[in-house]
Parts: C-alpha cells; structure tokens; sequence
C-alpha cells in the first residue's frame, strides 16, 4: 500500500501526556485498591452508596424532564433576550458550585427569602439541608446543561422534516410523535446519563447541603473517613466503592456522555412551527420559570453579598491569591496538554485511540478518589498540607483536561486535512509550523478551552479539602469555612468575589483566543 | 534528469508502473483519464505517497527518502495552495525560507515576484480577498521565490475558466524559463498538453508511459491514448 508518509513521526509528547493521565486515574485507584482490603464496608458505607445512587439519580430525571419544555420553548420561539438566555445556560457549568450553594441559600435557607416568606404567612420554615437540597442544587447545576443538549438535539432534525410535517398538516402533537419523540429517545438518555455522571462524583454540593447519615455520599464519606476519622483504609474502600460507580456510568454512556454541547452554534433557531393558544402560554412559562429559577438564586446573592462587602475577613486576600495561582497553573497544563493530545489524534499518530480513550478516562474520575490515591501514595513523602496546593493543581487539571480536549479534537482534525500537506511540501520549520499555522488556527478553541479550565480551576471545591490546612486554603474553601462558622454575609460577599474572578478569569482566556484567532 | 526507476505504486485496486526519464527543463504534460493514477505518481515524486517499490532520482541522487520539504521539488495541489490566515507576503515568505522570517531582503524579494506574476501591490491581501485566478498567480509566485528544479502541478487550475487558465499556462511557461525548472503537469484536457508546448506523458492502464513530443504524439496516438480521447 502506498502509505502516507507523513504519520510516521511518533508522537512522544502525547504518549507521555496519556501516561500522566493514565496515572492520575488508572494509577491512583490502583494505590486505593492496594489499601483497600484492610475495611470490608459496612452499613453507614452501603447507605452512603445507596444515597450517591438515589440523589444522582433524581437529580438526572428531574434535569432531564424539566429541560424537555425549557428546550422545546426555546427551540421553536424568538424573543429578545433568547441569545443572552441561552449563553446564561453556560454560565452554571463555569460557576463555582460554592456560590450557586450560597444563591440556592439565599433564597430556600433558613433565613431564604422563601422562608421569610413562609414565616410571613404564618408556615413552619422548611429546611433545604438534606436529600431534596441536594438534588435542588444538583438541578440547578444541571438543568442548563440538559437544556443545551436537548436544543442540540432540536436543532439536529433537518428543516426538511418540519417543512413535509407542515404540507402534511400534521397537528402538533402528531409532529412531536413523528419528528420530535424519536429525537428525545436518542438524546434524552445521553444527556440524563451526562447529569447522573457528574451527579455522582459531585462532592462540594453533598459537602454543603448534605451531611448526617441519611444524606452522606459516598465522597463526603471519603472525606470525613480522611479528615476526621483518619482512618485511610475506610477512605479506600469507599474510594473503590466511588470507583465502581463511575465505572458503571462510564460504561453505561461510554459514547454517550462525551459530548457537552457547548461550543456549537446554539444561537440558531429551529425552523420549526410555532403554535399559538395554549402552547404559546405553556412555552412562555417554561421559559420564565427556567430563567426565574437560575437567576433568581444569583441575584439574592449579588444582594446578600453586596451588603457583606464592608465586613470582609482577613486572610480572604491570600486565600484568593492562591486560587487564581492555582487556576492558572492547571490553566497552562491543561492547555498545553490538550494541544499536545489533539494534534497527536488529529493526524491519526501511532497510538491515537489510546490518546482518546486517556483524554476521555477522567470524565469517570471523581476528585476525592484521586485524591485518597494521592494521600496514600504521598503520605510519607511529605505533610498533606505542604502538597495541598501541587496536588489540587494536578487533580484539577486531570478533570479538566477531557473539556478542553473535546474543544480541540475537530479543529486539529481540521487543521491537519486543510494545511498538512503545504506545510509539508514547504518543509516549515516546527516553529515556524507552530507559529504560523498551528496557533492561529487553533486560537479560538484554545483561548475557549484555557477559560473553562481557569474558570473550573478557581471554583473547585473538592481534593483540597483533603489536604489545606488553615493556612493554605483555596478561595472556595475559605467560603466553606465561613459558612461553617455561620458568617454568611461575609461568604456571600467572597462567593460573589470568586464568581466574579472565576467569569473575568473565562472572559480573559476567550478573549484572548479570539482576538488572537486567524 | 528525473529518473522513475522501476517505480511501483500500490494501494488496494490501484496499481502504477512507471519506469521512464524526463530530460531537464522539459515540460511534460501528464494527461490520461480520472482514476488512472496521475495525481498518485504526482504525490510520490513530491514525497506524499510512499513507492511500493522502485527509486526516483534527480539528477542521479535518490530523493525517495527524503521528507517533502527537501525535495528539489515544488508542488502546487487542486486546492489549498496558501494558508487562508496569512497575508499574501507572509505565504510567500514561506517560500523564502521554512521558518517563515520576513526581512527587509524578503519583502524586497515578494515585492518583485508579485510584479512578476501581476499581483503587484496585494502582498497584504488574504488569499480570500483574492480571485481564484489571483490565487494561482500567488502560488505560482511563491514557486518563482522558491525556485526548485521541479515544478509539479496537480491539475490547480482546474476550476478556472478557459480564459484564466491558458494565461495562468503562460505564467507557468514564463516561472519554468525564468528558473530552468523541470515541469511536470497533470491534466485531462489535450487542449492544455498542447498549450504547454512540450512533451506528454500518458498514464492509463496501469502505467505511466515514457513522454514524447505531444504534437507527434497526438499526430499518431498509441491505442491508449486514442480510447481515451475518443478518437479511437
């Protein structure tokens, strides 16, 4: 066969990039299941288990069903603000899950407008601590999501269709039984699997709002296993309880959960009859009941924050330094990492697939799994609270990594079948390839992809309470020790300075790759 | 001198023979039908496609191991000739030098090329902004800046119209006398052999046949190439 010549170079950075991250996931579990035979789990790990379960598992259907009319609204109606509503629906993904907490406390805590308002009335106040606060933040968190991979979905059924179910005069109800059902039963279950994953492996919700033992997760367990019980063991059993779970999704939706849908042109509105009457009202209340939900939460705490600006605690200053460090260390990792990955696959190098397969691997890893990994095997090397700042940046930028990846894939593919053979046939320098051709091309996505990373990076509530010390706390783990002290006006008004860095940190990165795009 | 010597080029349900020498500073239309392999052999003189089997030589010195780059070759393709992000200088000075450094010495140089080629004053254009016959001429300037002693074209005039295209086979005429360049030209129009007033290579049935004179190949066509004008 007369071979292409050019993939023959061996790709050594991306085979050393997979063997970090095969590392990272594969390797720490391999540590946690060589310590965990020494606890067989008991009844409060089994009901922890059966908690994780329970609470992702509402939190996907609950997602998953609300987001049908939300995304059939949006898919078929036109109204101002219908592209600023549906960019909203990205900001949950980038925002620090501390502060989406302390806005759902806002309104549904204690002192929540809704239980002044139940006060008011007379009514017993309802507490959001437990199971349904759980999965009341996990929707909130999610049901954007959703939202956007259903509209995909929406907008992947040719115009053709709708164009022959509107000469056909087919009623709306027998157009959603022929063209839009058939959709839903090839993209619900992919998104409602997507939520469930991410539900799973969610810690800082369970750490925040749950609690006790009827509404720990098998995270939280770890965590408190590590922290308080000290008992690592007991952490790595329950780490491989953790690691079983993510498995089973992973293998459940191995192909389903890859694609997040953003980055694609959501703005575009289906062509797709927009009935009147009822259904005009039912999609007007979908749509403001969406985006009362989302937002409202966010402007109480703009409200309870502002009110705390005045009284902000010392040391909120060194706790933010060292998170944006943090997020732009995993930030340069990460996108380099991605690079390195992407162009390696994009031109079909030897090994690609296992590029891909390690690229996707971490979207099953959970933080605190890692993380006990990375205790076991640290331990005796040096003091938890002396890796606390090196280990959340490379946990961090494992978990991110699969994002910015699947941001690159199809433009380095792109990249290579437009300009490899010119590039070739004028022998360019790697340099000057790098220079001239890779980056420019590739700015756009890079600039997106390093703005999820920082965004991530800064709002990350998760390893790092496993190792910080007083002395070394992240900014959102600097907000949970307010909280846990019960300032919450002052946590309030450090959330609202961490969401703040967290989208300027977004809006940089993104800013910068299109400014420097081709 | 190129030499294809015994050269064999394999892919599944595809094979190509060529065994032939093109004397230097000829130019040699390629021509048979779609599917025969012209762009294929094209490729491997250019260093894109790996021989099965067989050498190719230059001058004597064997360039089959030699990456793309290094080749005593330029090759212009059907498309994508210039990166569409880059002005029309920056894609020149890539052929002035491989890590694209564009100093006063080069622009002198761009600017001279493109009054050559009749793009004077659009070194700041993006290809975009450029006529598909503009684009050509772009390409065909940077083979002038690159001067190696083989000019390959894969059929990048193609999507030109009749007009455009015999004045850009000019052009091709005017870059090869200019650099003493080797041309060797894939078409499947006789009308353009003919217009490049040289010899004609005919690659059909699994075999690149060794150029001859085109008008006295045309004069008395071998069975090949009589089935596939449709004169036969």
């Amino acid at each position: 066969m007369a071979g292409r010549i050019g993939t023959l170079r061996p790709p050594v950075g991306a085979a050393l990039v997979a063997a970090l991250l095969g590392a990272m996931t594969l390797g720490t579990v391999a540590v946690v299941a060589l310590h965990a035979g020494a606890a067989m789990p008991g009844a409060a790990d089994w009901a922890a288990v059966r908690f994780t379960v329970t609470q992702a598992a509402l939190s996907a259907v609950i997602s998953g069903l609300l987001a049908v009319p939300v995304a059939r609204a949006l898919a078929r109606r036109r109204f101002a603000g219908r592209g600023a509503l549906i960019t909203l629906m990205g900001a949950p993904f980038l925002l620090p899950v501390i502060v989406a907490v302390l806005g759902l406390l806002a309104i549904f805590g204690r002192a929540g407008v809704m239980n002044d308002g139940l006060a008011a009335l007379g009514l017993p106040r309802l507490s959001i601590y437990g199971l349904h606060g759980v999965v009341l933040a996990h929707v909130f968190l999610n049901l954007p999501l959703a939202t956007r991979m259903l509209l995909l979905g929406w907008q992947a059924i040719p115009a053709e269709r709708f164009r022959l179910a509107q000469s056909l005069d087919l009623t709306p109800g027998a157009q959603f039984r022929h063209l839009e059902a058939p959709m839903l039963q090839a993209t619900l279950p992919g998104a409602m699997l997507t939520v469930f994953t991410i539900c799973l492996a969610s810690f800082a919700v369970a750490l925040t709002l749950g609690g006790g033992p009827a509404a720990t997760t098998v995270e939280l367990a770890i965590y408190q296993a590590l922290r308080f019980d000290f008992a690592p063991g007991r952490a790595a059993t329950l780490a491989m309880l953790q690691f079983a779970l993510c498995l089973t999704a992973l293998a459940l939706g191995w192909s389903l959960i890859r694609d997040t849908g953003f980055g694609t042109g959501l703005g575009r509105r289906v062509e797709m009859p927009a009935p009147g009457g009822w259904r005009k009202g039912m999609d007007v209340a979908a749509i403001t009941l969406a985006a009362g939900f989302l937002m409202l939460p966010l402007g109480a705490l703009v409200i309870r924050g502002l009110t705390g600006m005045d009284d902000l605690p010392g040391g909120m200053w060194a706790a933010t330094l060292r998170s944006v460090l943090v997020a732009l260390a995993t930030t340069v990792l990460v996108t380099g990492a991605a690079l390195v990955l992407a162009l390696a696959a994009g031109r079909r190098a030897a090994g690609h697939r296992l590029f891909d397969a390690a690229a996707t691997l971490p979207l099953a890893a959970s933080s605190l799994v890692i993380g006990t990994g990375l205790f076991l095997a640290l331990r005796g090397v040096a003091s938890p609270s002396a890796m606390a700042l090196p280990v959340t940046i490379a946990v961090n930028a494992t978990l991110a990594l699969p994002y910015a990846y699947r941001l690159l894939l199809p433009e380095a593919r792109a990249l290579h079948q437009g300009h490899d053979r010119l590039a070739q046939a004028l022998g360019l320098t790697r340099w000057a390839r790098f220079r001239l051709v890779t980056l420019p091309c590739l700015a756009r996505p890079l600039g997106f992809g390093a703005g999820i990373t920082a965004a991530l990076s800064m709002g990350d509530l998760g390893v790092i309470t496993l190792f910080a010390a007083e002395n070394n706390a992240t900014l959102p783990l600097f907000i949970h020790g307010l909280m846990g002290s019960y300032r919450m006006e002052a946590a309030a008004a450090a959330a609202l300075i961490l969401m703040g860095i967290s989208f300027a940190l977004f809006a940089l990165f993104d800013g910068i790759g299109r400014h420097a795009s081709a | 001198m190129l030499q294809l010597d015994r050269l064999v080029l394999e892919e599944p349900g595809f094979r190509l023979e060529a065994d032939l020498t093109l004397p230097k500073g000829a130019r040699c239309a390629v021509l048979g039908p779609s599917g025969a392999g012209k762009s294929t052999l094209l490729n491997a003189i250019a260093g894109f496609v790996a021989p099965h089997s067989g050498r190719i030589l230059w001058d004597g010195a064997e360039i089959g191991d030699l990456p793309p780059g290094q080749r005593p070759v330029t090759i212009l393709f059907q498309d994508q000739n210039l990166f569409p992000h880059l002005t029309v200088e920056r894609n020149l000075a890539l052929g002035l030098s491989p890590d694209g450094r564009l100093d006063d010495a080069a622009r002198a140089r761009i600017v001279e090329a493109l009054e050559r080629t009749g793009l004077a004053g659009l070194g700041g254009r993006r290809p975009g902004q450029l006529s598909g016959g503009q684009q050509g001429r772009a390409a065909l300037a940077r083979a002038l800046l690159r001067a190696r002693p083989l000019l390959l074209l894969d059929e990048p005039f193609a999507a030109l119209g009749p007009a455009l295209k015999a004045e850009m086979l000019a052009l091709v005429r005017a870059v090869a006398e200019e650099t003493g360049a080797t041309v060797l030209m894939v078409t499947h129009d006789p009308q353009d052999a003919r217009r490049l007033e040289g010899l004609t290579m005919l690659v059909a049935e699994g075999r690149a046949h060794p150029p001859m004179p085109t008008e006295a190949l045309f004069a008395d066509p071998p069975p090949a190439l009589s089935a596939y004008l449709g004169t036969g």
